[in-house]
């Protein structure tokens, strides 16, 4: 039984060293990323000391970074999406058959990507937050939806000729002083493609959201305890499914960047992105359970997610399986740290 | 409405599956009081309270609030709060992963935006004022549990409301800090506020309150001034007077004699368990009935569940008729013919969606090992021989047990034990929830197990209960035994002092 | 809350409800309804689908042919699956979404034993019983692995079998160092496709024997009580001497040993293994099979017959789809449908909202009189 007077001394000094789940957790991302990357560049040298290299990973995961973030927030509130994979997959498919087919232009893309995430989360949303099913059932077969409704728009890869499409697809960004010289002694730019700002500038909208906007702490009551939220005032019904609509809508983002980045629909596109994103959101500090995370740490989870699997390829193994392997590794490690930490702290 | 009445509940009615938890229930609250509400576990107070506050939807009768024509909708939290209604409540509701402000403010306001700067110097003076040490950017979850009790005060009191509900607010709080808290409620009720105080502590309720409600099995007893309700009539409303009519079972099935001598039947020395009581000692004699008796979370059920094995026991010894024995889990004890009949039925008793009958044989069916099922005729056998000695009203044995009432629910369970043919038996609550009728048939079927010679303990919130069957109590005051009554000593004042601690009931 | 305590047990279902009623609240309904809705179909659109025909086979043996016979066999798997999904789900309320992954694990590790290491074997270089057996050893300890997470460290178990989701198909290929190895004996084979002289798919032994050992186990142990207990209220079944955590673990053990059976099936089928697509998407069938068979997917009490006829009504709408010219890949959109569908019809808000409108004529009735 805590006594008075000693929660007031106490009280003050505990002020500082009081660090909130999330911060701590992202701090543990951003220390865990560094010591990777910093590790790497030591250790295995050479390429993983251009910036090319490292802003590569970006231009290779501005998908994910934004499926990982709409995955945060639905983790955030107590639940999961693992649909987003396959919606990356179907708006793909959906956007490359329509630039080639039916005359599209990047508009219509945009368009058709977000429309297709928007009515996955409206569907699914609804499904968890109205009718109270387990989010995990419901985006299992919202992925098998979209997985087959792939294949029935086309089951042979299409690739894209749009020539607006590909000038904006082959836009190389430069970022001014991060260029290195090659062995003919040329200057090579280091550039970023046009899909990264548009997950960063995602990232930091999203990160605002949740700081400091009410419904962005509306996610983080829900997922604290429903029930208290509920007695607070909030409504958890509509922050659940608000949260559903935002990941279907980010994923279907993820898509349309997804698309930018390969330029072609193909039924393997995005597969498994939906487990690369738990894995990021995971390693990014959002817990499983709900009511912790930061979009931040998970775009630091991405980072550490993809240099393990570059540090992993280039020790030699380079074969396509063990990117998988070392994805579970991952999530496994970190789910068993989350879950030895929530177990720890309910005892108490 | 009357003359200067802020909140008038009227004819409230509240079922539960097999349970009428309030019936007919009025209820009056004046501008700038504390009115206490009161009654013994079960007696429907929380329930009132979560009507009032939209958790529950009511079944019958109307809520008038001040300020608002004809009766008020209080669907849900929000309903209550934009009523001007705020509640604490016993448990923490408010979340652990938002900061101090936070917790303080969502939920509140309308509009998307939120200015954050202004909301955390607000709460800051806010606590401030009310003596809080927390700050406000700091994670909920990183203050004490008085503190975050108190920020649930703030958070109410900030919300400017005609009516504030605490429901038993003082459970974690220490002397100086109920002190505070009674200070902020004198001011709250100067500035016209509406309390209804919920506790435990009769004390409290004298210090503090003008008036008191007595509710008793979802019943309205009557409301007081307190000046006119000495704190002695105010126990026996809560407990009932017509209890008295079925007085002496006791003596109808004949106390057993026991014979204290010789090696108890069960004995325990220093024992503790990871849920937090204090190294109790603790001993039981064939076909002895005695009882562990103390205030809502005195440590009375963790004693038995640390004897029983439910806790993780983390020190002292166990004899059991003189042998040593050890008990980790319940399996151990079952083993060593204990039977345990958990508090919280629901929770912890029943297996709601298996039939009567896999109910009535599973501990005796565990005992018996995993590749030894009963046949089928043996356990509807077994099943039927108990439906029918314990007079469970049931359908049939196939029903699932979830669908009976409380009372036949508790039989079931209880058949359960019987059917494992326990030396010792512990009953914790067993009559809490059910009909008059059925409380009697188990106080009944208690004292005659006794007679057959074995031992039951026997833990109950009402205490003439425990005084109609049990020949020994022990009782509990913070998580420690701190006295032992029997004879003469067994006297309802004798117990209440010693609950108490003080020297007057 | 009175009913009278002596009522003979033939009227415990509520007389006043009619006899169609009581049928549509049946576990088996749903899945018997579906099952006479597709065989109407086929009936109407083709009578020739029921057809079984004798034909020989590759070998020249004269086997059994047909939709119905294709339908038994190609079904075994599943079925196996759903045996053991079904106990999962029982006792932990989730699933197990790795079961297609680790069908592709045990099927590697069995082809790498018969095959002896090498790439193509012409006879098996160990005995097919200690392959299977080591088989099932493996499968074993992937399933208690799964169990662990989800029973001692306490996560939701569709994303503690996530994991292994994941990594499965990996670790069936680094088992076999990413070659694919085909074994061409005859006798691996046997399991998979027709015992010589036996017109019969050796499959539809296998599940036989599978379901009877299932029935067995029900009848001649506490597997039932036990999964369902824990399921139901793990504090109370702790309390009454079960252990919780072992119990699930148990069940997650079980179906390891039910996905190398069902492993093992489809690799002697062809005698050579495809990581990435062997048994794709099954673990879907096997839920849907779970919430066919009348099963709730949050857990507890459980009807096995129920999931065992799911599995072979999902198999049914297969073949049929197939026959009708539906793609392979598109068939999961349509198998979604149907799981939003269940999942949506069992949710209790909607159970509540149609019993109100059920209720409601009969209460304002009750006012009248």
């Amino acid at each position: 039984m805590p006594k008075g007077i000693a929660v007031d001394k106490q009280g003050r000094m505990k002020e500082r060293a009081a660090m909130s789940d999330t911060n701590l957790l992202l701090a543990i991302t951003v220390v865990v990323f560094f010591l990777l990357y910093l590790s790497a560049i030591l250790f295995l040298g050479g390429g993983f000391a251009k910036p090319q290299n490292f802003l590569n990973i970006l231009n290779n995961n501005a998908s994910l970074i934004v499926l990982s973030c709409g995955m945060s927030l639905v983790m955030i509130t107590g639940g999961i999406d693992i649909s987003v994979g396959a919606v990356t997959c179907l708006v793909c498919m959906v956007s490359a058959v329509n630039l080639e087919q039916q005359g599209g232009n990047l508009l219509t893309v945009v368009l058709i990507g977000l429309g297709i995430g928007l009515a996955f989360g409206v569907v699914q949303g609804f499904l968890v937050a109205h009718l109270g099913i387990q989010p995990f059932i419901i985006s299992l077969a919202g992925m098998f939806f979209a997985k087959g409704m792939t294949t029935i728009v086309s089951k042979e890869p299409v690739r894209v000729t749009n020539e607006g499409f590909l000038a904006v697809k082959d836009t190389r960004i430069t970022v001014p002083g991060l260029g290195s010289v090659n062995k003919l002694g040329e200057y090579i730019p280091a550039y970023v493609e046009v899909g990264v700002v548009i997950a960063l500038l995602t990232v930091l909208l999203l990160f605002c959201l949740l700081r400091w906007t009410k419904l962005g702490r509306s996610f983080y009551a829900v997922g604290g305890s429903s029930q208290s939220a509920n007695m607070l005032g909030i409504n958890v019904r509509r922050t659940r499914f608000l949260a559903h609509v935002l990941c279907g809508v980010l994923a279907g983002l993820g898509g349309i960047l997804y698309f930018l980045h390969v330029g072609s629909g193909d039924v393997a596109n995005g597969a498994g992105d939906e487990m690369n994103a738990i894995a990021s959101s995971i390693i990014g500090g959002t817990l499983l359970t709900g009511g912790v995370g930061n979009v931040a740490g998970t775009f630091f989870g991405v980072l550490s997610l993809n240099t393990i699997k570059r540090i992993v390829s280039s020790l030699g193994f380079d074969e396509a399986w063990w990117s998988n392997i070392t994805v579970a590794a991952m999530l496994c490690l970190f789910l068993v740290v989350q879950s030895v930490v929530l177990l720890r702290r309910n005892k108490k | 409405m009357q003359e200067g009445a802020v909140l008038e509940m009227r004819g409230i009615c509240k079922y539960f599956p097999g349970v009428r938890a309030l019936q007919d229930v009025d209820f009056t609250l004046r501008e700038g009081e504390i009115h206490a509400l009161m009654g013994e576990n079960g007696a429907g107070k929380s329930t009132l309270i979560k009507v009032l506050t939209g958790v529950y939807p009511k079944d019958g009768g109307q809520v008038h609030i001040k300020g608002t024509e004809g009766a008020a909708v209080i669907r849900s939290p929000q309903d209550a709060q934009n009523a001007g209604i705020s509640t604490v409540y016993q448990e923490i509701t408010l979340c652990p992963n938002l900061t101090v402000a936070e917790n303080m403010y969502i939920g509140r306001t309308r509009g998307a935006g939120a200015n954050w700067k202004a909301m955390n110097s607000g709460a800051g003076k806010i606590l401030a004022s009310l003596g809080i040490p927390a700050s406000p950017r700091q994670q909920l979850g990183s203050c004490s549990i008085a503190v975050q009790q108190m920020v649930a005060i703030a958070r109410a009191v900030d919300m400017e409301c005609k009516v504030l509900i605490l429901d038993e607010p003082t459970s974690s709080l220490d002397e100086q800090e109920v002190l505070k808290l009674f200070g902020l409620m004198r001011d709250l009720r100067a500035k016209g506020v509406g309390i209804i105080f919920v506790t435990h502590f009769l004390e409290q309720v004298y210090e503090v309150c003008d008036r008191i409600t007595v509710l008793r099995d979802g019943q309205l007893v009557g409301e007081y001034v307190i000046e006119d309700l000495p704190r002695v009539q105010l126990v026996s409303k809560m407990l009932g007077k017509e209890l008295d009519d079925m007085a002496d079972i006791k003596s109808e099935v004949g106390g057993a004699s026991v014979s204290l001598e010789g090696a108890p039947v069960l004995e325990a020395r220093g024992l503790c368990s990871n849920a937090g009581i204090k190294p109790f000692d603790f001993s039981i004699h064939k076909g002895e009935v005695n009882g562990f008796t103390g205030l809502l979370g005195s440590g009375r059920s963790e004693c038995v569940r640390a004897i029983f094995g439910a806790d993780r026991v983390t020190g002292g010894s166990v004899k059991m008729d003189g042998r040593d024995v050890k008990i980790h889990k319940p399996l151990d004890a079952m083993k060593q013919g204990i039977g345990y009949l958990p508090e919280d039925r629901k929770g912890d008793g029943i297996v709601g969606d298996l039939s009567v009958r896999e109910n009535i044989i599973l501990a005796l069916q565990v005992m018996k090992g995993f590749f030894r099922p009963f046949s089928r005729a043996q356990a509807e056998a077994f099943a039927d021989e108990y439906i029918k000695l314990l007079e469970i009203k049931t359908a049939s044995a196939d029903t699932p047990i979830k669908s009976l009432s409380g009372g036949n629910q508790q039989k079931c369970i209880l058949a359960r034990w019987l059917l494992t043919d326990p030396k010792y038996l512990i009953l914790d609550e067993p009559t809490r929830g059910i009909d008059i009728g059925t409380k009697i048939e188990i106080q009944k079927l208690v004292l005659k197990l006794a007679a057959q010679g074995k031992s039951v303990t026997f833990i109950s919130s009402e205490i003439d209960e425990m005084l109609r069957t049990c020949s020994r109590l022990i009782v509990m005051r913070d998580r420690k035994a701190v006295g032992e009554l029997k004879d003469e000593d067994l006297t309802q004042a004798r117990i209440m002092a010693t609950i108490a601690g003080g020297d007057e009931a | 809350m009175t009913t009278p305590v002596k009522e003979p047990k033939n009227t415990a279902k509520r007389p006043h409800e009619s006899r169609l009623k009581q049928l549509t609240r049946h576990q088996l309904f749903i899945p018997l309804a579906a099952l006479a809705l597709l065989v109407l179909f086929n009936l109407v659109a083709d009578p020739s689908f029921f057809l079984v025909t004798v034909k020989e086979n590759s070998l020249g043996n004269p086997v059994l042919s047909g939709n119905i016979i294709s339908v038994l066999d190609n079904a075994s798997e599943l079925v196996i699956l759903a045996i053991g999904m079904t106990l999962v789900t029982a006792s932990s309320g989730g699933q197990d979404i790795s079961v297609g992954a680790a069908m592709a694990i045990a099927g590697s590790v069995i082809l790498r034993m018969v095959c002896g290491g090498q790439v193509t074997a012409d006879t098996m270089q160990m005995s097919l019983l200690l392959a299977v057996l080591i088989g099932i050893l493996v499968s074993m300890v992937f399933g208690a692995f799964n169990g662990v997470l989800v029973a001692y460290f306490k996560i939701q178990p569709m994303v503690a079998t996530l994991i292994l989701y994941t990594a499965g198909r990996s670790i069936a290929a680094w088992i076999n160092n990413n070659q694919l190895p085909i074994i061409n004996d005859l006798g691996f084979k046997y399991a998979g496709t027709f015992l010589p002289g036996v017109p019969i798919p050796t499959p539809i032994f296998i599940t036989a024997l599978i379901i009877v050992l299932f029935w067995l186990a029900l009848k001649r142990t506490n597997l039932g009580l036990y999964t369902q207990s824990v399921g139901i209220n793990a504090n109370s079944s702790r309390l009454n001497g079960l252990d919780p955590k072992l119990i699930k673990l148990m069940t997650y053990v079980i179906l390891g040993v039910c996905v190398a059976i069902a492993g093992f099936i489809r690799v002697s089928r062809s005698g050579s293994i495809n990581y990435s697509r062997m048994a794709e998407n099954i673990e879907m069938d096997a839920i849907l099979a779970v919430a066919l068979g009348g099963n709730a997917l949050s857990g507890g009490r459980f009807n096995i017959y129920g999931s065992i006829l799911g599995a072979y009504v999902i198999q049914f709408l297969t073949t049929t789809l197939y026959k009708y010219e539906v793609p392979s890949t598109a068939l999961p959109a349509y198998k979604a449908v149907v799981v939003i569908l269940l999942v949506v019809l069992s949710a209790p808000v909607v159970q509540e909202k149609l019993a109100g409108i059920r209720k409601a004529p009969a209460k304002t009735a009750k006012g009248v009189s």
